[in-house]
C-alpha cells in the first residue's frame, strides 16, 4: 500500500473554512507536548496565554502594541513574496529604519519644526529600511545574486551596527553603562492613545496595509508584480521590466520594515536600545505566509500572533516557562497550515499493492 | 518478417485497458498485442490515447482497469523500473536525458551494477553498441552539445544497452528531417531482425505503410482496427482513404479558402540577422527576408534549427548579434506596440496559468486598459466577455483560472487577446500544435482574417499548415535560410522536404 | 609575528568546521534537488541536543550521535513538506529554521551557563610532528579530523560512484531519473536526511568542542553562511572546503585583531566581517560564473517532482 498525492484540477472549496482552525489546533497540541516536556500543565499554560492576551483591556492593548511591527514586517515580506522575491532581511531593515529615525530625533530635533518632527522621522525610518532593501534588490536585479542570503547577512550587519552605535558613538553619556542612546526629546515621541502603549505606529501599519492592498488590486504596477510572481517567463513575454520591479519592490519592502523600526523606537522605547532587534522581522515571514500574502489577512494574523507573544510573556512571568514558546508555536503553526493547504489542492489516494 | 498470421504467444498482451484522467477517459477498454520481432505501429490523432496506452505498458501510469501479460505471464507495473525489468522501455517525445551529463553517464544511469563507477569502461561498451547499430555518437559529449536527432540516438542506445525486448517510440519522426527518418527506420529494422519488437507511435500515415508489420488504429481511446499494411495500401502505393477515416472518423479536408495575395508595400525587413543561442553558439546565421502587408510568410523547419531564436530576436525578447530588423522602415525595437506575438509555449510564456482569465486578457494589453497608474478592470471585463463570445471560447466565467481551460480554448484566448492589439505584424509560433481538428480550423480562419489587416509571420514545423496558409515559405536549417519558395510554386514545394534536411 | 600567523591559521581551521559539516550536508541535499533553508534550525537543535545529552550522561560520543540523529529528524520534517506535500521549499525551510530557533531557545533555557565535559584537543600521532603543518592541522579536537576524510569522500561519492550519479540525476532531471527506474522521492529523502545529520554534527561541534556550552542562537547565522557557501562552492565538496576555511580565516583574523588589542577598527565593525565577506564572495562568484556562462545549481533545485499524470 502506498499513499499518492494527486493535484486537483480545481481546489476544493469546502475545507477552506476549517483547515486553518484544525491546523492551528494541531500546532497547539504539539505545543501542549512541549509544555508537558518542561513540566508545565499545558491546559493551564494555554489559559494563561489567553488571559495574558485578552484578560483585560490593557492586556489587549499590549497585543496591538506587539502586533504593530508585525503588520509592517508582514507587509514587507508579503509584498516581496508576491513577486517571489524572498526578503528575509526585514529584521535588518527594521533596525536600519530605527537607526535612521533615531538619528533624526537625536541630532536634528532643534532644526526641524515641531509639527514636522514625526513625519520627518517616519520618512527617515522608511528611507533607512529602503536603503537596506535596496542593496539585496540591486544585487539580485543587476547581478543575479541570491537575495535570500544577502538580505539575511545584512541583518547581522545592521544589528552589529546598532550595537556599535549605542555602545559607542551614540551612547548616552549620562546612562552609566546602560546599553542605549539618550532619550529622544519629547517632540519626537509618537503619540499614544487611550492611556495605553498603543501608539501612532498602529495607524501607520493599518495605513500601509491599505496602500499595499490598493496597489496590488488596482494599479498597473501591482498587476505587474503579481504576474512576475506567478509566471516569470510570461512577465518577460508581456514586456514587464522585471529588474526594475525587483528593485522597487525591495526598496518599498525594506521601507515598510524600516517603518516598523522607527515606530518601535519612537513609539515604545523613546531611544535606541538593546531589544530593537527582537525577531519581529523573522516573525514577519511567518505572518506573511500565514496571511497568504494578502494585506487584510496579514493585519489579522499580526494581531493574533501579537496575542500569542503577549501570552507567551505572561506564562514566563506566572509559570516560569520560557517565552520562546511563542516562536516555536508560530513555526509549528506555519508548518501545519502549509500542510493543511495541501488537502485543498491535492487529492489523497491510497493505492493498494497491485497484483 | 512476422511470417504468417498464425497466432503465437505474443510478447505483450494488453486486455481491456482503461485509464481515466480527471475529466477525460484516455483509454476505454483497449486490447493490444505485440508479437516478437515485429514493428507495430500505433496510429491515431492527437488525443486518441496512443501515448497513454504505452505509458501504461511502460509503467508510467497504472491502469484503472484491465490486465497485461508479458510472454504469457500476468504482470502489473508500479513504476518504469518494473517495466524495464521485464524488458519494456519507452522513448518519450520529450527526451528524458540529463542535459548536464555525458552520453555515457546518461546511458549507465539507473543500470544495476557495482557501486563504483568506471566511466572509461562504460564509454567503451557504449561505443561498441553504437558501432554495431550504426548509431554514431561521441559517448563523452554532453547532451546539451547534441542535436535533437543525436539525442534521440542516445535514447535508443540507452534502451539497447539495457537489452530491452520491447522498444516503444513516441512520435520519433516528428523531430527529424526526412533523411534522418530513413536512418531511424534502418535502425528499427536492425532491432527487429534480432527478434525484438518496436512499437512506433505516430499520426503520419505514409510512414506507417513504409515500416510496419502491423498497424493498430486508435480513436478516442478505442481500438478501431488492427490491420497489416498490405490491406490498406492502394495499388499505386498510397494510403487508402479508409485508414484515414478510421483514424479521424470523418473525411477531413481542411479547405481554408485562401485568396491570392495582393502585392503591397514591404512591412517587415529582416536583413542579415545573426542571433546567439542560449549556450553562446550562433543559432541564426545571417538570415534576410521581407514580409509584405497582407502576406503570410512562413518559416518552416525541423524544431531546433534556430527558428525560436530568430523569432525572439524579431519580437525583441533576445538580443541580435548583427544585422537589422525594420518594421515599416523603423527599427523594430521602436515599434513594439505594433507587434503581437503568439508563442508556442502557451502555458509557460503566453499566459499565467494560475491567474484568472480576465487578468490573462490584460496581460499584454495592460497599457491599453490603464488610466495613469490605474488599471480599468471594468473595461478589461467587458473586453474579455466580448472576446469569449466572438472567438467561441468555452469558458464559464472570467474568474476561472487559465490552467482550467483546454489547450484549444486557451490558444483561442491568446489569439483573441493578441488580435485586439491591432498589430501591424503578428508573429505566430506553432499556432495549432496539439489542437484538435476543429480548433485548428478556427485558428487558421482567424489567421487568414488577420492577414487582411497586416502581415503574419508564421513559424511552424507542420508542412500541411504551412502549405495551407503561407504565401511564401522560408526553409530554415542549422540557422540558415535554405531558400524562399512561393506557396504557388508546385515544383518548389517538392524541394521543401530535402531542404529541411539541409540538402539543396 | 610568527606565532600570530600560527594562531590565525589554527583558529581558521577550528572556526570553519561547523560551517564545513553543514555545507557538505547541504550540498548533498541540494544536489538531490531539495533546497533546505532550515540549516540554521537543524544546527541549533543539534547543538542543543548534543550538549543536553552530554550534560546528562557525560558521554561525548553519545552526544554527537544524538545531535546527528536530531538534525536528521528535523531535516525529515522539511523533507516531508518539500518532497511528499510539495510545499514551496523556501517557505518550508524558513519555517524549519524559525521553529528550530524557537524550540531550541525554549527547551534550552535551563541549560544556559551550564558546564560539562567537552572535546579536548588531541594531537594526531605522528602527523602532528610535521613542522608547522602538524600544529595547524593535527592538534585539534576529535571532531575536526573526520572532516578531513569527509571532504574527499563526499567528492568521490558524487563523481565516482553509481549512487553519486543517481543522486546528481535526481537533482538535475528527476523525470529522466524516474524514467530509468530511480526512486526519486526515496533518494531525496535519503540525502535530505544526510544533510540534516551533518548539520546536526556541525551544531554538536559548536556546543561540544568549539564554544562548549549552550546559548540561545549560538550558531550566529552559521547555518545561513553554510547555504551561501554551497553557492560559493558551486555544489562541489572540494570547493566547499576552500570556502569554509576562507570563512574560518576571516573569523580568525577578527579574533586576532581583538586578542592583539588592535583597536583601529571598532570591535562591532570587525564582527560584521564574516557576514560582509559572505555577501562579497557571493557577488564575486555569481559574476564570475555568469561570465563563464556556467550554471552550477542543479537544474531541478527547489522544484518538487510530480510524475505527469
Amino acid at each position: 500500500m502506498r499513499v499518492v498525492l494527486k493535484r486537483r484540477l480545481k481546489p476544493l472549496a469546502w475545507p477552506r473554512h476549517f483547515l486553518t482552525p484544525v491546523s492551528v489546533f494541531m500546532a497547539l497540541m504539539l505545543g501542549a507536548l512541549l509544555f508537558f516536556w518542561v513540566g508545565a500543565n499545558p491546559l493551564r499554560a494555554y489559559v494563561e496565554i489567553f488571559k495574558g492576551a485578552f484578560g483585560s483591556f490593557y492586556n489587549f492593548s499590549e497585543v496591538l502594541v506587539r502586533g504593530t511591527p508585525l503588520i509592517l514586517c508582514g507587509l514587507s515580506v508579503g509584498l516581496a513574496g508576491k513577486m517571489l522575491i524572498w526578503n528575509i532581511g526585514a529584521e535588518g531593515q527594521l533596525v536600519m529604519g530605527g537607526i535612521c529615525g533615531a538619528g533624526v530625533a537625536l541630532f536634528l530635533s532643534s532644526h526641524i519644526p515641531t509639527f514636522m518632527m514625526i513625519p520627518t522621522m517616519l520618512v527617515a525610518g522608511f528611507l533607512g529600511g529602503a536603503l537596506w532593501g535596496f542593496i539585496p534588490g540591486f544585487l539580485r536585479a543587476k547581478l543575479q545574486v541570491n537575495e535570500i542570503i544577502t538580505s539575511l547577512m545584512l541583518n547581522y550587519v545592521a544589528i552589529f551596527w546598532l550595537e556599535h552605535l549605542y555602545f559607542g558613538p551614540w551612547r548616552d553619556p549620562a546612562g552609566r553603562g546602560f546599553p542605549g542612546t539618550a532619550m529622544f526629546p519629547e517632540v519626537a515621541w509618537f503619540p499614544r492613545f487611550f492611556g495605553t502603549r498603543v501608539h501612532l505606529g498602529l495607524l501607520v501599519g493599518l495605513g500601509a496595509a491599505l496602500v499595499v492592498w490598493f496597489v496590488l488590486a488596482y494599479t498597473r504596477w501591482g498587476f505587474e508584480i503579481k504576474v512576475v510572481g506567478a509566471n516569470l517567463r510570461a512577465a518577460q513575454y508581456a514586456r514587464i521590466d522585471i529588474l526594475r520591479n525587483i528593485l522597487w519592490v525591495m526598496v518599498i519592502s525594506g521601507g515598510l520594515a524600516g517603518l516598523a523600526g522607527i515606530c518601535e523606537t519612537a513609539g515604545i522605547h523613546y531611544r535606541l536600545q538593546q531589544g530593537l532587534a527582537s525577531g519581529n522581522g523573522y516573525v514577519g515571514i511567518i505572518v506573511a505566509w500565514l496571511g497568504k500574502l494578502r494585506p487584510a489577512s496579514i493585519v489579522v494574523i499580526s494581531i493574533l500572533l501579537g496575542a500569542l507573544m503577549v501570552g507567551g510573556d505572561q506564562v514566563q512571568i506566572t509559570m516560569h516557562v520560557p517565552s520562546a514558546i511563542s516562536l516555536a508555536l508560530e513555526g509549528a503553526i506555519l508548518f501545519f497550515v502549509l500542510g493543511g493547504q495541501i488537502f485543498q489542492d491535492y487529492e489523497l489516494r491510497i493505492q493498494s499493492e497491485a497484483g | 518478417m512476422s511470417g504468417s498470421d498464425l497466432p503465437r504467444t505474443p510478447a505483450v498482451l494488453m486486455k481491456g485497458i482503461v485509464k481515466r484522467f480527471p475529466g477525460v477517459t484516455a483509454n476505454r477498454g483497449v486490447d493490444f498485442r505485440i508479437l516478437k520481432g515485429e514493428i507495430h505501429s500505433l496510429l491515431g490523432e492527437n488525443g486518441a490515447g496512443k501515448t497513454t496506452l504505452m505509458n501504461v505498458l511502460s509503467g508510467f501510469y497504472q491502469p484503472d482497469e484491465g490486465e497485461m501479460f508479458v510472454n504469457g505471464q500476468k504482470v502489473s507495473f508500479r513504476s518504469p523500473r518494473d517495466a524495464l525489468d521485464h524488458g519494456i522501455g519507452m522513448i518519450h517525445q520529450h527526451f528524458q536525458l540529463v542535459r548536464n551529463f555525458t552520453v555515457a553517464e546518461n546511458i549507465i544511469l539507473g543500470v544495476p551494477g557495482p557501486w563504483t563507477l568506471n566511466m572509461d569502461n562504460v564509454e567503451k561498451s557504449v561505443d561498441e553498441i553504437s558501432n554495431r547499430y550504426g548509431l554514431a555518437i561521441d559517448s563523452r559529449a554532453h547532451i546539451w552539445e547534441l542535436s535533437v536527432g543525436e539525442q534521440q540516438r542516445v535514447e535508443i542506445l540507452r534502451m539497447l544497452f539495457r537489452k530491452v525486448n520491447i522498444l516503444i517510440m513516441d512520435e520519433p519522426t516528428s523531430v527529424l528531417a526526412p533523411q534522418e527518418i530513413e536512418s531511424l527506420f534502418e535502425t528499427m529494422r536492425k532491432i527487429k531482425n534480432e527478434g525484438r519488437s518496436v512499437v512506433f507511435i505516430t499520426h503520419k500515415l505514409e510512414e506507417v505503410l513504409e515500416i510496419s508489420d502491423y498497424i493498430t488504429v486508435l480513436r478516442r481511446g478505442k481500438v478501431m482496427s488492427t490491420v497489416r499494411p498490405e490491406k490498406v495500401r492502394e495499388r499505386d502505393g498510397t494510403v487508402s482513404t479508409e485508414l484515414a477515416r478510421m483514424m479521424v472518423g470523418r473525411e477531413v479536408i481542411l479547405e481554408v479558402g485562401k485568396q491570392p495575395m495582393k502585392t503591397n508595400r514591404v512591412l517587415l525587413k529582416v536583413d542579415n540577422v545573426s542571433v546567439m543561442g542560449d549556450r553562446g553558439e550562433l543559432a541564426v546565421k545571417g538570415i534576410s527576408f521581407t514580409v509584405r502587408k497582407g502576406e503570410i510568410f512562413a518559416i518552416l523547419g525541423v524544431a531546433g534549427n534556430g527558428q525560436r531564436e530568430l523569432v525572439e530576436a524579431i519580437v525583441c525578447l533576445r538580443q541580435k548579434q548583427g544585422g537589422q530588423i525594420l518594421l515599416a522602415e523603423k527599427d523594430i525595437s521602436a515599434c513594439l506596440d505594433s507587434i503581437a506575438y503568439i508563442p508556442e509555449d502557451r502555458t509557460g510564456l503566453g499566459s499565467v496559468p494560475d491567474m484568472p482569465l480576465m487578468e490573462n486578457v490584460a496581460l499584454t494589453n495592460r497599457a491599453r486598459f490603464s488610466k495613469g497608474p490605474l488599471v480599468n478592470w471594468k473595461a478589461v471585463r467587458e473586453k474579455a466577455l466580448g472576446l469569449i463570445q466572438e472567438y467561441n471560447i468555452a469558458a464559464p466565467s472570467l474568474e476561472m483560472k487559465a490552467r482550467q481551460l483546454s489547450g484549444g480554448n486557451l490558444q483561442k484566448l491568446i489569439l483573441a487577446r493578441e488580435f485586439t492589439q491591432d498589430p501591424l505584424l503578428l508573429v505566430a509560433e506553432q499556432p495549432t500544435r496539439g489542437l484538435d481538428i476543429g480548433a485548428t480550423e478556427e485558428v487558421w480562419q482567424s489567421l487568414l482574417r488577420q492577414r487582411e489587416k497586416g502581415a503574419i509571420l508564421l513559424v511552424s514545423g507542420d508542412m500541411k499548415e504551412v502549405l495551407s496558409l503561407a504565401d511564401n515559405i522560408l526553409v530554415m536549417f542549422r540557422g540558415q535560410a535554405m531558400d524562399i519558395i512561393s506557396g504557388e510554386d508546385e515544383k518548389g514545394i517538392e524541394r521543401i522536404g530535402p531542404l529541411m534536411a539541409g540538402l539543396r | 609575528m610568527e606565532s600570530g600567523a600560527l594562531f590565525v591559521a589554527k583558529i581558521s581551521i577550528t572556526s570553519s568546521m561547523a560551517v564545513l559539516y553543514a555545507t557538505i550536508g547541504e550540498i548533498f541535499a541540494e544536489r538531490s534537488g531539495v533546497l533546505n533553508l532550515g540549516v540554521e534550525g537543524m544546527m541549533l537543535m543539534g547543538a542543543l541536543s548534543g550538549f543536553a545529552t552530554v550534560h546528562a550522561t557525560h558521554s561525548l560520543w553519545l552526544g554527537v550521535g544524538v545531535a546527528m540523529a536530531i538534525g536528521g529528524v528535523f531535516a525529515l520534517i522539511h523533507g516531508f513538506f518539500a518532497i511528499t506535500l510539495k510545499v514551496n521549499q523556501v517557505v518550508s525551510g524558513l519555517a524549519l529554521t524559525l521553529f528550530g530557533i524557537g524550540l531550541s531557545d525554549f527547551l534550552g533555557r535551563p541549560l544556559i551557563g551550564k558546564v560539562s565535559v567537552k572535546f579536548e584537543p588531541v594531537s594526531l600521532y605522528p602527523l602532528y610532528k610535521i613542522p608547522v603543518l602538524g600544529d595547524v592541522f593535527f592538534s585539534h579536537s576529535l571532531l575536526v579530523y573526520p572532516a578531513y576524510l569527509l571532504v574527499p569522500a563526499a567528492y568521490l561519492f558524487l563523481y565516482r560512484t553509481r549512487y553519486g550519479l543517481e543522486l546528481r540525476s535526481v537533482g538535475e532531471n528527476p523525470s529522466a531519473a524516474d524514467t530509468v527506474g530511480i526512486a526519486v522521492a526515496r533518494l531525496r529523502y535519503c540525502y535530505t536526511f544526510l544533510g540534516g545529520v551533518l548539520a546536526g554534527l556541525g551544531g554538536a561541534y559548536l556546543s561540544l568542542a568549539y564554544t562548549p556550552g549552550w546559548k540561545e542562537q549560538m550558531t550566529g547565522g552559521q547555518g545561513w553562511i553554510a547555504i551561501a557557501l554551497v553557492i560559493f562552492a558551486m555544489w562541489d565538496p572540494l570547493r566547499a572546503a576552500g570556502g569554509a576555511i576562507l570563512f574560518g580565516f576571516i573569523n580568525a583574523f577578527q579574533f586576532y585583531c581583538q586578542a592583539a588589542g588592535i583597536t583601529v577598527v571598532p570591535g562591532y565593525i570587525l564582527r560584521m566581517l564574516p557576514y560582509l565577506f559572505t555577501i562579497g564572495v557571493l557577488v564575486i562568484i555569481t559574476r564570475w560564473e555568469a561570465a563563464r556562462k556556467r550554471v552550477g545549481a542543479p537544474s531541478a533545485l527547489g522544484i518538487a517532482f510530480e510524475r505527469e499524470e
